[in-house]
């Protein structure tokens, strides 16, 4: 931890949150609000002169309020910086009259009410978001009275108790008597693996605390009953085994079932009922003290920080890599990495793995001090070119500059381009060219997939990043759905064009499906809002030459929504089944006699 | 400058097309060798088999020398999700003299023999659609060359736990500079409450 203080090239924020991201891979534009410490962070030495006149007394956050501390404190004693702070919310305030007594007391005079919050900009090239983990909060869980009976502890709160740094110096005692409990009693997967209450996932690293807190309790109290209650204990790791076989060996006992309720005794200590599998009977035990081993929650900053780098979740709530296996450290989108808890529940051991590996995926893109881009960026053929400003209005990156007074043909920065396409679908000459996504090359796909038996198939467009991903996810987890399906892959469901959808049409497709990434998750800012708009547009028209606008279909997919992907696929196979062929022939009149069916050339809508 | 000409898209072109099995990931269900005969009749497939894994090292090589001895300009693999092996193809086709961004896959794996395991014959007239349909698009691909662009050699770290601190110092050691932004007032994050740790039973900080 001092480490990171004190390297040169580390530049250290702390009190700071990332409140703006923008850019791409190589320079990302960060903004960062930098909140006042009012305590000069180089001044200070930390003598502690200052929290000794402070007359705020409030519970220490670091020790879940099991002590106190001051308006003016040092979060924890090995604390980077280690700079006192002031909390203002708690403070007297710097007048003279009702305070301002550390103020007089620190010789140095580090103390500035005057100092202010500072924005913060740093250009950077690449990201890793270790944000970690929250505790689950069991108050939910009121069968384990943990709001209710003072001597129930979590997880955490018991680690301060034990901790000779800890608001006891290492004496576990209980709360209410603050004397050391003959019995005490752990109870494994509080907040993980319920479907209920709490999460579903597996939390990681409850069983091996548990199991390392019983070995430390025995190591300071032989003599001290201590029990056990869990589902079955994942000692899964290297040297894991040896350290739970050492706790059962020194008199640990581990009984397999989940109590039910718990009960407060007259003299404060447990009643624990318990459905023991092990025995097939219903146990009562009498503890002095209960412990909850609660589970890893995603980080409060998760959501934010997850729609300003658009990044996707899991549905536990936990960032999503790009691949499971093979890609467990990188973002879908380049250049941002994760590393820790944030990613999922893991220990210190596969955090630091993960941080390190993180670290080496960031430099291998850093290190030829260049980057080469994806040439998937937008054209403009500036003879059909009639400088509408359609496309500067729709391009989400601002990546396309035209003069529609001077009636000069626009101009793609392909720089700042990242490809999404929306620009050529909402062109209304034809005048821009999407490399690698070209309409010719989209309309040949669709003219291939509906050349035979076009009936029985239905058309889907997906974006790379969440609704093609949400079917790879799909088929990871071998979920089975009706075979009619044909996805086409654009890099963004902004890329649809109208034509696309009526050119499907006119060659007999039954259901056309478009479908992106949620609102608010676009992996192009927001050029979904565009697809949305258009896929509503085309509905409306649908509606008016008489074809049904059902068989025109938008869904939202996120990546981790595999089980959504397969779903849609059922739901669509049955409104298939309802389109009947002679509403097929009907349409493929109705747009004969209607406007451009294929667009041969450009610019000839 | 890319503008596609109707009429010469489809002429002259040598499309070579490989049907992965994947193992039995795909020819479990999915006949294989079938979607190649089925594509091989398509304009412009100058090649089309049926290979055990395309990815592997010899599933590689085989596709190179055909590039060489049939001339071929174009390739289509037909396999697992591009989100998964499009970067090693595109490597095999430029190591081979093609520009990466001449080639296309069909995924045959993950939105078809892994999704229809109970409907071989659905499945595989579905993966014959894929692939012809990649065949397509693959026909009026056009060459394209990435563009250099400048890089900021520093790193934003984003939390002061254990995994950020790691992943900071791991980056400065190596000599990248690094901002390393915290929410709270000190860096440690949950692990600078804890008491022991396991495996190794000592302390934290």
């Amino acid at each position: 931890m001092t480490d990171v203080g004190r390297h040169p090239r580390i530049k250290l924020l702390t009190l700071s949150e990332v409140v703006d991201v923008k850019g791409y891979v190589g320079n990302f534009d960060v903004k960062i609000l930098k909140k006042s410490r009012y305590v000069s962070e180089n001044e200070c030495t930390a003598c502690g002169e200052c929290a000794k006149v402070c007359p705020v007394v409030r519970p220490d956050e670091f020790n879940f309020g099991l002590s106190s501390r001051k308006a003016i404190y040092s979060p924890f004693p090995q604390a980077v910086p280690s700079a006192y702070v002031i909390n203002v919310n708690e403070c007297l305030g710097h007048n003279p009259v009702v305070c301002a007594k550390c103020v007089e007391v620190c010789d140095k005079g580090c103390i500035n009410f005057h100092m202010s919050d500072e924005e913060i900009t740093e250009r950077v090239g690449t990201i890793v978001v270790a944000t970690g983990m929250e505790p689950y909060d069991p108050t939910e869980l009121d069968e384990y009275g943990y709001t209710r009976f003072e001597n129930v502890l979590t997880s955490l709160e018991f680690e301060r108790l034990v901790n000779a740094g800890g608001p006891t110096r290492g004496r576990l005692v209980r709360p209410t008597d603050r004397r050391t409990p003959g019995s005490i009693g752990f109870i494994q997967c509080v907040g993980s693996r319920s479907a209920r209450k709490g999460a579903s996932y597996c939390s990681n690293v409850c069983c091996m605390n548990t199991v390392k807190s019983t070995l430390v309790l025995k190591e300071h109290y032989p003599d001290m009953d201590v029990k056990v209650f869990y589902i079955d204990i994942r000692a899964f790791g290297k040297g894991f085994e040896d350290l739970y076989t050492r706790s059962r060996r020194l008199g640990v006992k581990y009984i397999r079932g989940l109590p039910g309720t718990v009960e407060e005794r007259a003299d404060a200590g447990l009643r624990v009922a318990v459905e023991n599998s092990a025995t097939n009977s219903i146990e009562f035990h009498d503890l002095d003290m209960l412990v909850l081993a609660v589970g890893v929650k995603p980080s409060a900053a998760t959501q934010r920080l997850q729609e300003m780098l658009g990044l996707q979740l899991t549905p536990d709530g936990f960032f999503l890599e790009a691949h499971p296996k093979l890609q467990p450290v990188d973002a879908a989108t380049r250049g941002i990495f994760y590393a820790g808890c944030a990613e999922g529940p893991k220990d210190i051991k596969d955090s630091v793995t993960q941080a390190s590996a993180a670290a080496a995926r960031a430099i291998r893109l850093m290190h030829r001090g260049e980057i080469l881009t994806e040439p998937i960026t937008s054209e403009v053929i500036a003879e059909h070119c009639r400088a509408c400003g359609k496309c500067a209005e729709v391009c989400p990156y601002n990546a396309i500059t035209v003069d529609t007074k001077k009636k000069t043909p626009a101009v793609v920065n392909t720089a700042a381009c990242a490809g999404c396409g929306t620009c050529a679908a909402e062109c209304p000459f034809g005048a821009i060219t999407m490399n690698h996504f070209t309409d010719v090359q989209i309309l040949d796909q669709i003219d291939t997939l509906l050349e035979e038996d076009p009936q029985d198939k239905i058309l889907a467009f997906a974006c790379n990043w969440c609704s093609y991903a949400g079917a790879d996810y799909a088929g990871v987890s071998r979920l089975q759905y009706p075979p009619n399906v044909r996805l086409i892959r654009t890099m963004c469901s902004g890329r649809v064009d109208e034509s696309f959808i009526r050119h499907g049409f006119a060659r007999r497709a039954p259901i056309i499906l478009v479908s992106g990434c949620h609102i608010g998750d676009c992996h192009y800012i927001h050029a979904n809002h565009w697809t949305e708009k258009r896929v509503a547009r085309f509905r409306k028209k649908m509606e008016k030459l008489g074809i049904r606008p059902e068989r025109l279909q938008l869904e939202w997919i996120s990546a981790a929504e595999g089980t959504r992907f397969s779903s849609i696929m059922h739901r669509l196979e049955e409104l298939r089944k309802e389109v009947s062929l002679e509403e097929i022939e009907e349409t493929v009149r109705i747009l004969e006699n209607g406007a451009g069916v294929r667009r041969d050339s450009p610019g000839s809508e | 400058m890319i503008v596609e000409k109707q009429e010469n898209r489809t002429t002259g072109r040598r499309v070579g097309v490989y049907v992965c099995h994947c193992g039995l990931n795909i020819a479990r269900t999915v006949d294989c060798r079938k979607v190649a005969e089925a594509v091989a009749e398509m304009e412009d497939v100058a090649v089309a088999r049926d290979i055990p894994y395309a990815c592997s090292e010899p599933g590689q090589h085989s596709i190179k020398e055909d590039i060489a001895e049939h001339r071929l300009d174009r390739i289509v693999v037909a396999s697992c999700s591009p989100r998964l092996h499009e970067p090693t193809f595109r490597q095999m086709v430029q190591s081979a003299g093609l520009n990466p961004y001449l080639l296309e896959m069909a995924n045959l794996r993950e939105h078809c023999s892994w999704v229809h395991m109970n409907e071989p014959e659905e499945a595989t007239r579905k993966a014959v659609d894929l692939t012809r349909m990649a065949v397509a698009r693959v026909r009026n691909l056009v060459p394209l060359e990435p563009e250099v662009l400048p890089l900021t050699k520093r790193t934003l770290v984003i939390g002061g736990g254990v995994a950020g601190i790691q992943a900071a110092l791991d980056l400065a050691d190596n000599g990248y500079d690094v901002v390393l932004v915290e929410k709270k007032p000190s860096v440690g994050g949950t692990m600078a409450k804890l008491d022991k740790t396991f495996p190794t039973m000592d302390c934290s900080i």
